[in-house]
Formats: structure tokens, C-alpha cells, sequence
């Protein structure tokens, strides 16, 4: 008992002791600060990709695509754990407004908006038509009647970072209605064998589109490049329709309670049978490069590069730990240096070597556990406040902590994880526990009689 | 009387500090034996290995040769755990610096020996009757009414009875005073005596190291140490 009352006196009492603290609570609070933010944005940009892919995806990264896709989505549709599959066009194409000669290079991504929203998270992406998705390529009625658009003509979704201009706050300024702009768009429609599809002046393919809408998925590279054309329209500028009609990817959703690993291995297992089944067929060679990955596979070369830079601040952060283990170090080798008169007090009325180890120890403990307390505090309200506080910069000082061009997300992210605080302040207790160890240990080797009478012999 | 009645028996007790590269031998075969009850004074010289002798008794330090035997019991056979017992049980040290802790009350100080052989589940189990215990004491030295001051809003002669009482805390068989009037004024250190006489009236064996031969008399039996060994 007298190890708690003297580390909780000592802890108090010793103004060095206070320096030991502010370095443990300012630690944390860089930590949980960092972690929470570098976290949050990995877990928003994973939770993204996963809504922009679904569950699973079956298909190739080649332009040709695969063949038989109708007969393998009504397979899926059949199966108990597809809750919806839609088939997708991908492929890169020029799109340039009516009447403009200037154009650009995007990627097209073919889809039915129906099934694609029911399998993605498309239509929580749109803007004009996020009530409705099914109704994502078609001008509003107030829009077509107003500017006499040609009913037969089909409209496009596209990035909203390629149609709206955004400010620095990251805001986006959109008109009432989409308004009534044309675009073409271009491709080059390929063989089943990967070549050229026409030839001479006829190279390419052209249609005709009408801006319907935008959708903001919350990925930049997504929303910087990509524009969705009605699948059919897509599948015909892309040459896929025929002979034998091929798509590029199948999107999937499974079923509530099932998992991700489980239900990708249901499809893997489906895909195996019906390649087998369809590889003799007429262009069912293109199904032999055709893969079933989950959305983390698929979308791994996009997550990845942020999950190794959380990891890279978190050893970065793990350095900084190791300065705090060195203050605490310096600090309790000055306290055990100013207390061997107590070491000794201790030792002559019983007290064992151990029992000064885990006075030092309960000491060091008590230190990382209130300094990790104040860091956590001090962090929880930074993070409540971090936007505010970067508005704020941002009005006063006009300087921008969080570029929204760069990361797509509205705002910095700021819940904090219950379990990281915890972990960061586990290891902020165990820091401080490892840098008092050595100081404890000296001190409990201290002998009594050399830090009583050292004067009297 | 028989050999049974000494409590303490110190034996060919030599100890040499290596001071650098030069060797001081301090005691050189000192013979010590107190009896129950008795009140024992060391005196001689600065220097000549009283404070010394009385930590060997104390097992604060070793003795190079020789042996410390307590109750019939070798010291120097003891284990780490049972010398702790020993120092915490059964012999109650009070220095000439007090040697309190700043961090703790003067009540907290007094029942420390307590805490210490308690542990954390025993403390809490009995710290009633320790206090009880500890503000006795404190109202046997007169000290009751700064039971929760601080050591160093107290005077030296203060200090002093707050180390005694704390040395007397858990009952031991005998006190180990090194100095203990040697930092204070000749009334305040008069005080001191008196109570250790009162103890040593009451049954408390004490064991007392003092240059001072005026101090020495007021014990029943003094002990002259020079050149590292008893005359």
C-alpha cells in the first residue's frame, strides 16, 4: 500500500515528474490525432472502393472482355447468397462537348443503373437522381421540355470533379437541374481477339450523349476520369455487342449475413464449373483470363498505397514513442538519483529490492496511465474541433491543412477508435514502464547503508 | 546469567571500506553481546566503527568475518527475504537525520513498518488497528496533534520522537538508535533520552551509538569501541 501512496505522492510532488507527464500526454495526443485522421481516411477511402465495386467482381482487366456473361449473371442471380450482380463495360474513351473541338481522355465504364446501383453504391454517388438511380441516364422531364432534348437520346453520368467547379472549402456548386449540354463520346471498338474492330476513316466509334447527371463516389481518381454511358450504348461504342456479346466485369453483392470470403468462394467455385462448361464454345478462350476477386483484391494496387503510408506513420509514430521512453529514462534516473535517501529509508524498515522495483514501476505506470488519460482528452477535443479549427486557419491565416482537390473527402476525418486509443494508450503505459525499468532496477541495488550514512563510517 | 538471555550477540566482527585504491579497516574483530531488557551505548571516537557495528547489527550492511547472532540466529545465514523480515519485525532503527519521508505525514511515517509487512490486502484489512497503533505511539512521544503534518513543519526534536515512535511501530525486540541527540540541542536531546529511558523502563532492549560519553551515561551499560574493537 505504501508503493501506491508513495508513487501517487512522488508523482505530484516532483515537478520533474510533470515534464515526464506533458511528454507521455503529448505523445499520445500526436499519436491518437495522427492515427485517428490517417485511420479514418484509410477506412473511409476502403469503405469507398468497396461501395464503388460491391462484394465481389468476376472479369478481366483486358479490353475485350469475356463472353457468356448473360448465361453466368443468371447463374449468380439464381445462387441463395447474390443479392444483385450487374454487368459492366470498361474501357477508355474521348469525350468532347458538341460543338467544342477540345476533348479528353476518360475511362468508360458501360452499366445497366438499375442493377449496378443495387450491386454498387452507384446511386448514393448521383446527385439529380439519387432517389431514383434506375432513372440515372435520363434527363429530367423540367430539363428535356425546357431545352427540347431528343427523347431517343441517351444520357451520361459523369465524375463530379470533370463537370462541377469545387472551392477550396471543397464545396460543390451545382445548378438546380442538370443542365442540357451534349457530349460525344469516342472509342475505339475492339475484336474479340483484341484487334481493331474497322478500319480506314471508319476507325471509331461515336455517339452522341446528354449529360444526366453526377456522380461523386468520393475517390478522386474515380471522380477525376470516369464517365458511366448507358451499358447497351457502351457495349456497341466498344464493339462488344457482337458477334457474341462480351462484358468486362460483373459486379456482385452478396446477401446480408454473408461474408465476403465465403461468397467470393461460392463464385470462385461457380466460375469453375461454368468455365469448364463454356470454354469450348466459340470465343470461350476469353474466359480462361477471367478472375473472381474480392473488393479488396480488386481494388488492392488504390488501398494499398494508403495502408502502407498509415503503416509508415505508425513506425513513425513508434519512433516517437521511443523518445518518450527516453524522457521517462532521463526523468526517473533523476528521481531515483534524488530518492536514493528514501531507497534506504525503505530498505531499513523491511522493504526488499522488489518491492522498490515496483514502487518505481507503479510510479512510471501511474505516469503513462494519466499522462495517456490528458493525451487522450486533449486528443478527443482537438478531434471534435480539427475541422473547425481548420476553417479557422484557413479564414484567418488563408492557409489549407486538408487539400479537398486531392483527397475527395468533405471534411478531415475526426471519430476517433475506441480500440486504438486504448492500444496507444497500453503502449504508452508500457513505454513508460520500460523507460523506468533501468532506474528501478539501480535503485533497488541500491545498499541502505551507503544511502544513510554516507557521510559516517 | 545464562546465554540465553542475550538477544543480540555480535562475534569477531571485522569490515574494511576500500576507499579507492586505499583499504580502511573499521572494525577489526569487535564482540558485542546485549541482553533483553538492557540499555547498551557505544561510545568512541569519530571514526572508530560504532555507526558501522550498528548497522551489521541492524543487517542494513555485512560484516567482512564474524557473526551477528539474534535470538540465537545467524545473520549472516539468513536469506534476503528473511533479513527484510528481520529489519521489519524485529529491530527498529532511529537515525541521527530522522530519516522520515517528506512525502508522507507524520502519521503515514510512524506506521510505514506496518504498511510494509502488511502488504496490500493486509493493510487494508487492518489499517484501522495500525493507526489506532501509530497515534498511540505518537501520543506516547508527544506528537498526537501533528499526526497529519508534514516532516518538515516539524522541529528536529520533533523528527526525532516521530523516527522513534516509527521505529517502535511494529513492536520490535530492539532499537537501533545511531546518534540519535547527535543533530539536536542539548534540551531537545535531553528529551530523547528520556524517552528512551521511558522505553527501556517499559522492557524495549535498545542498543545506542553516541560519541558523546555525557549522552552514553544515561544508558545502563556502555561499550567503548576504538581501534575497530570493544575495550
Amino acid at each position: 500500500m505504501y508503493k501506491l501512496i508513495l508513487a501517487i505522492r512522488y508523482l505530484y510532488r516532483r515537478r520533474v515528474s510533470y515534464f515526464a507527464l506533458i511528454a507521455v500526454a503529448l505523445c499520445v495526443f500526436i499519436v491518437v490525432v495522427v492515427m485517428t485522421v490517417m485511420s479514418g481516411l484509410v477506412g473511409e477511402f476502403r469503405e469507398k472502393n468497396h461501395s464503388f465495386t460491391g462484394d465481389c467482381v468476376v472479369g478481366t482487366e483486358s479490353l475485350v472482355g469475356f463472353t457468356y456473361y448473360e448465361d453466368f449473371l443468371r447463374k449468380l442471380e439464381s445462387t441463395d447468397c447474390v443479392e444483385a450482380a450487374s454487368a459492366v463495360i470498361k474501357s477508355y474513351a474521348l469525350v468532347g462537348k458538341v460543338g467544342s473541338q477540345r476533348n479528353m481522355g476518360v475511362e468508360i465504364i458501360g452499366i445497366d443503373a438499375a442493377t449496378y446501383g443495387r450491386a454498387t453504391g452507384f446511386g448514393g454517388t448521383l446527385h439529380y437522381h439519387k432517389d431514383d438511380v434506375s432513372r440515372a441516364f435520363k434527363p429530367t422531364a423540367v430539363v428535356r421540355q425546357a431545352h427540347h432534348l431528343d427523347a431517343n437520346l441517351p444520357g451520361f453520368v459523369v465524375g463530379v470533379d470533370m463537370w462541377i467547379w469545387r472551392d477550396e472549402k471543397g464545396e460543390y456548386y451545382f445548378a438546380p437541374n442538370p443542365e442540357a449540354t451534349a457530349v460525344t463520346i469516342t472509342c475505339f471498338p475492339l475484336t474479340a481477339r483484341g484487334a481493331l474492330a474497322k478500319a480506314g476513316t471508319d476507325l471509331v466509334n461515336t455517339k452522341t450523349f446528354y449529360f444526366s447527371d453526377t456522380s461523386h463516389s468520393g475517390i478522386a481518381r474515380v471522380d477525376g476520369s470516369v464517365i458511366y454511358a448507358p451499358f447497351e450504348d457502351a457495349q456497341a461504342l466498344c464493339g462488344m455487342k457482337e458477334p457474341i456479346a462480351r462484358a468486362s466485369w460483373i459486379h456482385i453483392k452478396f446477401k446480408p449475413m454473408v461474408g465476403i470470403d465465403k461468397g467470393c468462394g461460392k463464385v470462385r467455385k461457380l466460375w469453375g464449373t461454368f468455365y469448364e462448361q463454356n470454354k469450348d464454345k466459340p470465343n470461350g478462350e476469353l474466359l480462361a483470363q477471367v478472375k473472381v476477386q474480392g473488393w479488396k483484391e480488386h481494388r488492392r494496387e488504390f488501398i494499398a498505397a494508403m495502408e502502407k503510408e498509415q503503416v509508415m506513420l505508425t513506425v513513425m509514430f513508434g519512433l516517437v514513442g521511443l523518445t518518450t521512453i527516453f524522457i521517462v529514462f532521463v526523468v526517473f534516473y533523476m528521481i531515483v538519483s534524488h530518492k536514493t535517501k528514501d531507497i534506504g529509508i525503505l530498505k531499513s524498515v523491511g522493504a526488499s529490492g522488489c518491492d522498490v522495483v515496483e514502487l518505481f514501476l507503479g510510479f512510471a505506470a501511474g505516469l503513462g496511465v494519466i499522462g495517456s488519460a490528458v493525451g487522450i482528452a486533449f486528443g478527443l477535443w482537438f478531434l471534435r474541433d480539427i475541422n473547425a479549427i481548420e476553417d479557422w486557419l484557413f479564414e484567418r491565416f488563408g492557409f489549407q491543412l486538408w487539400d479537398r482537390t486531392i483527397y475527395a473527402i468533405g471534411e478531415i476525418p475526426h471519430r476517433a477508435d475506441l480500440t486504438m486509443m486504448l492500444v496507444v494508450a497500453g503502449c504508452a503505459v508500457l513505454a513508460c514502464v520500460a523507460g523506468a525499468a533501468l532506474p528501478s532496477v539501480r535503485a533497488a541495488k541500491e545498499r541502505p547503508v551507503e544511502t544513510l550514512q554516507v557521510s559516517q563510517i | 546469567m545464562s546465554k540465553n538471555d542475550y538477544i543480540l550477540e555480535a562475534q569477531g566482527i571485522h569490515k574494511t571500506y576500500r576507499l579507492g585504491i586505499a583499504e580502511v579497516s573499521v572494525l577489526k574483530g569487535a564482540d558485542l553481546a546485549a541482553k533483553k531488557g538492557e540499555f547498551v551505548a557505544i561510545v568512541g571516537a569519530s571514526g572508530s566503527g560504532k555507526s558501522t557495528l550498528l548497522h551489521i547489527l541492524g543487517a542494513l550492511d555485512k560484516p567482512d568475518n564474524g557473526s551477528v547472532r539474534f535470538e540465537g540466529r545467524d545473520l549472516g545465514k539468513m536469506g534476503g527475504g528473511e533479513l527484510n523480515r528481520y529489519r521489519n519485525k524485529m529491530v527498529g532503527f532511529v537515525f541521527q537525520f530522522y530519516h522520515l519521508l517528506d512525502e508522507l505525514s507524520v502519521l503515514e511515517n510512524v506506521v510505514l513498518p506496518a504498511m510494509v509487512s502488511a502488504g496490500v490486502v493486509g493493510w487494508i484489512m487492518g489499517r484501522g488497528n495500525a493507526k489506532k497503533r501509530g497515534l498511540e505511539l505518537l501520543e506516547q512521544v508527544g506528537l498526537k496533534d501533528r499526526a497529519s503534518h508534514k516532516p518538515y513543519q516539524l522541529s528536529g526534536g520533533e523528527r526525532q520522537r516521530t523516527a522513534i515512535a516509527r521505529a517502535l511501530m511494529n513492536e520490535p525486540k530492539l532499537l537501533l538508535a545511531d546518534e540519535p541527540t547527535g543533530n539536536l540541542d542539548s534540551a531537545t536531546g535531553n528529551g530523547i533520552l528520556e524517552l528512551l529511558e521511558r522505553l527501556n523502563r517499559a522492557g524495549q532492549t535498545i542498543v545506542m551509538v553516541t560519541h558523546d560519553e555525557r549522552v552514553a551515561r544515561r544508558a545502563g551499560r556502555i561499550i567503548t569501541l576504538a581501534d575497530g574493537k570493544v575495550k
